[in-house]
């Protein structure tokens, strides 16, 4: 007899309706799961992730179609299915002012997990999460990494059939994100719970065993990671050029014809080619040392990008960015200092003794994870947030209380869309413009420049809050760069965004830094790090380590790992703080 | 400087009104209110329900009821002529006032002395007990007059002649309507503005404002002009109404009663700015103006008069400026008041807004996170 599918769809559609705007957030699906295994729906935000999981977990009810989750109807009875599964939806509702013990005995209440069984499941979740000496502590003063691990016991405490985790890993640090990642598995294997993920994370998909490939509504495929990353074997390698920056090597590669994608990975740049065989490098000028190049096994992110690519066949080359301030490439002059500056709430430290320097024409990167302090130094840098002790300074001013005129010279775009969500894309970029103070001919040119080189044109009469997530980023940053600034901060400004608008960003960083422009970029996206020239890693409000990509990584060399990545480089550092501190991480 | 403000107050203006909802909370509301309060809350008693209870069989009994029966103020709605119906009339809420004559009222007036009418009145709501024996007791008045008149005897020693100044008919819509303009403008420009800032910091565009080089004070202005605008409309629409569709005679000047209305707006978007730089979430700007917003108009003076209030609560009303706008209001509409003599009520309020907007800006640099 063949095991019931864990979860399976047929021709399924829903569509959300607001204002006079249609979203097909599920335009018919088909697919099945098999059971006792790890399926990952991966896919950009709006890819209609999070509407398959409330729609198997029986919150929303589907416009067409059939969905069966462990041979249920979910439409004829949602209270059988919901009580055969386990729900994490990406805000897990923690009670923040009980203890880990309190909320534990809250779900086990809520769920009718008789007393005499409590005891024995208690124990066993607790070994799985690693929380058993916590069990007293608050569940808000946890951290967040501990908080999902919280989240995840809650949600298992009446042992589900199915468990559906919407995205249980977003901004958790990549420490928190492993172990998340062993107690999915092991739960898998040794409790033969089926379990469907969603992640926006690439190098999440090849933990899985099943992938399940979402692009705004659609299925692009489904099969085994493997099963993506086959068809590009021979087209992926990896380029080095010792005589030109990587950045700059990074460019030419992904203006050649030959290439689908190039992307900067460690100290080298991936290059991912139409068809089979390294890219021809004879026009590429790399300078007398010419290109190192070798080829590389393919991976799930090549596998996506080149799917998401012939997707949007018209996809927009990379426009042209004129205009910027042409200055000297990156120059000695410290644009932004920062000495032991603290932020203090009560006697919580978001931030403590974080110092550094951001030259002229660099990029440089906050990183780590959410709540380790880089959204409060960026703040307070912008001006936005009285520092509690230390000194900073943006070109040569506390933007707190420097004249207005010194903020003309900054450009800031925020984690979140933060322009006028009502207004339309062109009374945006004219309110902007004034603003900022540009006036007539200039304010004409500059909105021209927006309109065009970010591609707006075509939506300048849309109301902004409308527009797809990748044209809001285009219209933020454009209303950023608009009195072309010499300093630009970013906040997270990848969070959300589908790799491709991933890549455009950092191409336009880059062009901009090329001319002379001082990027500040925060993400917790450690990959990213490699794009930056220098950057710090933070934790609980404090700066763990700073330097170039390449000194940051080298630290953690070793015999083990010879080519550290980022993220290995992070996780070493939490530990070694871990340990200086006296406690296991 | 100006052409930062400009910018800012079109954007302000755009974004309420490009919104489905904001237009239609700046529209709906207020039309309902002042149909509410135009017709509805009155504080004149017409056809309030009354019992007769007549136990006398003469002509000047009858001649009593008659002129009950002819009141507009009254309705008949029960004759009675048991004394145990009256505490169920009362009691149901069935009559507020019944009307008992004794069985020798009118053998008693015939014979020259006075015959007894007993009043029985349901006091729960005293305000409109008080109303409804006052009518009564006019009523008594006009028919003991006539009654002696009728028999060539002197009338009543001292007679009362009544003249009401400003308002002939004492007719009290004339007195809430009025009032209704400084209530409803307060009512939309405290929302527009309380919610301004609240609503940027929700949508994380405060930020976004704030790391550009517009100064706070351009912003406090800029956000200050689509409240004061809008204020301006509305109350312009309701004295409009007022004076057209209710009938109020508008006496006085029509400059004097914009000055008013420019000042009390001020300090309202003032006030309004000032919670709306407190409040986080536009939840707590709502909360916040209503919570302003109701003392504001219990001590104003809208419906009971300042001068029945306790001595400390009076002096409270002093930084109120809904006070000081209702007497300019009143002035004008019924009394003719000229800019001159409302002076004392224009610098009050002057001070108000000038206060309140220095602390909104103040507010706006200083509770940022």
């Amino acid at each position: 007899m063949v095991t019931a599918a864990a979860l399976a769809c047929r021709r399924l559609c829903k569509a959300f309706t607001s204002g006079n705007r249609v979203t097909q957030a599920l335009d018919d699906i088909d697919l099945t799961v098999a059971p006792g295994r790890i399926a990952g729906l991966i896919g950009p935000d709006g890819a209609g992730k999070t509407t398959l999981m409330r729609l198997a977990a029986g919150l929303l009810r589907a416009d067409a179609g059939e969905l069966r989750v462990l041979d249920l109807d979910v439409s004829r009875e949602p209270l059988a299915v919901q009580s055969a599964i386990g729900y994490m939806p990406q805000r897990f509702g923690l009670y923040e002012d009980l203890s880990v013990q309190e909320n534990l005995d809250l779900y086990a209440d809520l769920q009718g997990v008789p007393v005499a069984e409590r005891g024995e499941r208690y124990a066993e979740l607790m070994r799985l999460v690693g929380l058993a000496r916590f069990a007293a502590r608050l569940a808000g003063r946890l951290s967040g990494g501990m908080k999902q691990k919280l989240g995840l016991a809650c949600t298992l405490v009446r042992p589900p059939r199915l468990l559906l985790l919407d995205e249980p890993t977003v901004g958790v640090d990549p420490v928190s994100r492993r172990e998340l990642w062993a107690i999915v598995q092991r739960l898998v294997r040794e409790q033969g719970v089926s379990v469907l993920l969603s992640t926006a994370y690439l190098d999440e998909a090849e933990r899985c065993d099943e992938v399940i490939l979402l692009h705004q509504g659609r299925l692009l495929g489904q099969g085994t990671p493997a099963s993506f990353s086959e068809p590009l074997a021979g087209r992926c390698h990896l380029a080095n050029a010792p005589a030109i920056p990587k950045r700059r090597l990074q460019m030419r590669l992904a203006a050649l014809p030959a290439v689908a994608d190039a992307i900067i990975q460690g100290e080298r740049v991936r290059v991912v080619t139409h068809a089979a065989g390294p890219p021809d490098l004879s026009e590429l000028d790399a300078g007398p040392a010419g290109v190192e190049i070798r080829p590389v096994a393919p991976n799930f992110e090549d596998a996506f990008i080149t799917r998401l690519q012939a997707e949007r066949a018209e996809a927009t080359p990379n426009p042209p960015l004129p205009g910027a301030h042409a200055m000297a490439g990156p120059g000695g002059a410290a644009v932004i200092r920062v000495d032991r500056l603290e932020r203090r709430f009560g006697a919580f430290y978001a931030v403590r003794d974080v110092s550094f320097e951001v030259r002229r024409g660099e990029i440089f990167g906050l990183l780590g994870a959410n709540g380790a302090g880089k959204s409060t130094t960026f703040r307070m840098l912008c001006g936005l947030l009285p520092a509690s002790g230390g000194r900073l300074e943006v070109a040569g001013h506390d933007l707190r209380r420097a004249a207005a005129q010194a903020r003309g010279r900054i450009g800031y775009m925020a984690q979140r869309f933060s322009l006028y969500a009502n207004l339309t894309v062109a009374q945006n970029l004219r309110f902007f413009a004034s603003a900022y103070g540009l006036v007539q001919r200039r304010r004409q040119e500059r909105i021209r420049w927006a309109l065009d080189g970010f591609d707006l044109e075509r939506y300048a009469d849309m109301a902004s809050g409308d527009l797809p997530l990748g044209y809001k980023q285009r219209l933020a940053m454009a209303a950023a760069l608009m009195h072309e600034p010499d300093i630009l901060f970013l906040d997270e400004p990848t969070s959300g965004v589908d790799p491709l608008a991933r890549r455009e960003f950092w191409h336009r960083i880059n062009r901009l830094a090329e001319q002379g422009v001082t990027v500040l970029v925060t993400t917790h996206f450690m990959d990213e790090a490699n794009y930056c020239d220098r950057l710090v890693i933070m934790a609980d409000g404090e700066v763990l380590a700073q330097g170039t990509p390449a000194e940051t990584k080298a630290r953690f060399r070793d015999a083990e790992r010879p080519d550290p990545t980022m993220e290995d480089a992070f996780i070493a550092l939490i530990e070694q703080r871990a340990q200086a501190a006296g406690e296991p991480p | 400087m100006l052409r930062h403000i400009l910018a800012l107050a079109l954007k302000e203006l755009l974004a309420l009104l490009r919104d489905k909802r904001s237009r239609f909370v700046l529209i709906g509301p207020p039309i309902a209110q002042l149909l509410v309060f135009g017709f509805a809350a009155t504080f004149d008693l017409q056809n309030a329900p009354m019992a007769i209870y007549n136990q006398d069989q003469g002509a000047a009994a009858r001649e009593l009821i008659a002129r009950f029966e002819g009141s507009r103020n009254f309705e008949v709605v029960a004759r009675i002529d048991r004394d145990d119906e009256i505490a169920a009339l009362v009691d149901e809420r069935r009559a507020l006032l019944v009307l008992r004559i004794g069985p020798r009222f009118s053998e008693e007036i015939l014979r020259g002395g006075s015959g007894p009418v007993q009043v029985i009145l349901d006091g729960r709501n005293s305000n409109t007990a008080m109303l409804a024996l006052n009518y009564t007791r006019s009523i008594v008045t006009d028919f003991n007059e006539a009654w002696a008149a009728r028999r060539g005897q002197p009338g009543s020693p001292a007679r009362l002649e009544i003249r009401p100044w400003y308002n002939a008919n004492l007719e009290s819509r004339w007195f809430v309507v009025p009032g209704i303009v400084g209530l409803l403008t307060l009512v939309v420009t405290l929302i527009v503005t309380a919610l301004s800032v609240a609503r940027e910091r929700e949508a994380g565009t405060f930020d976004q404002l704030l790391v550009t080089p517009l100064r706070p004070v351009e912003i406090l202005i800029g956000k200050s002009i689509p409240g004061l605008l809008i204020g301006l409309l509305q109350g312009s629409l309701i004295v409009a109404i007022a004076v057209h569709g209710f009938g109020i005679p508008l006496r006085g000047s029509v400059g004097a009663l914009y000055l008013g209305m420019a000042l009390f707006l001020l300090s309202a978007v003032g006030v309004g700015l000032m919670i709306s730089s407190l409040a986080v979430t536009q939840q707590q700007g709502l909360l916040g103006a209503f919570l302003f917003m109701v003392p504001a108009v219990i001590l104003s003076g809208f419906a009971t008069p300042i001068a029945n209030m306790p001595q400390a609560v009076q002096a409270i009303t002093y930084i109120n400026p809904l006070r000081y706008f209702l007497i300019v209001l009143r002035g004008v509409f019924l009394q003719g008041d000229s800019c001159a003599l409302l002076m004392d009520q224009y610098w009050p309020m002057a001070l108000i807004g000038l206060v309140s907007l220095i602390l909104a800006g103040w507010l706006f640099r200083h509770r940022m996170y």
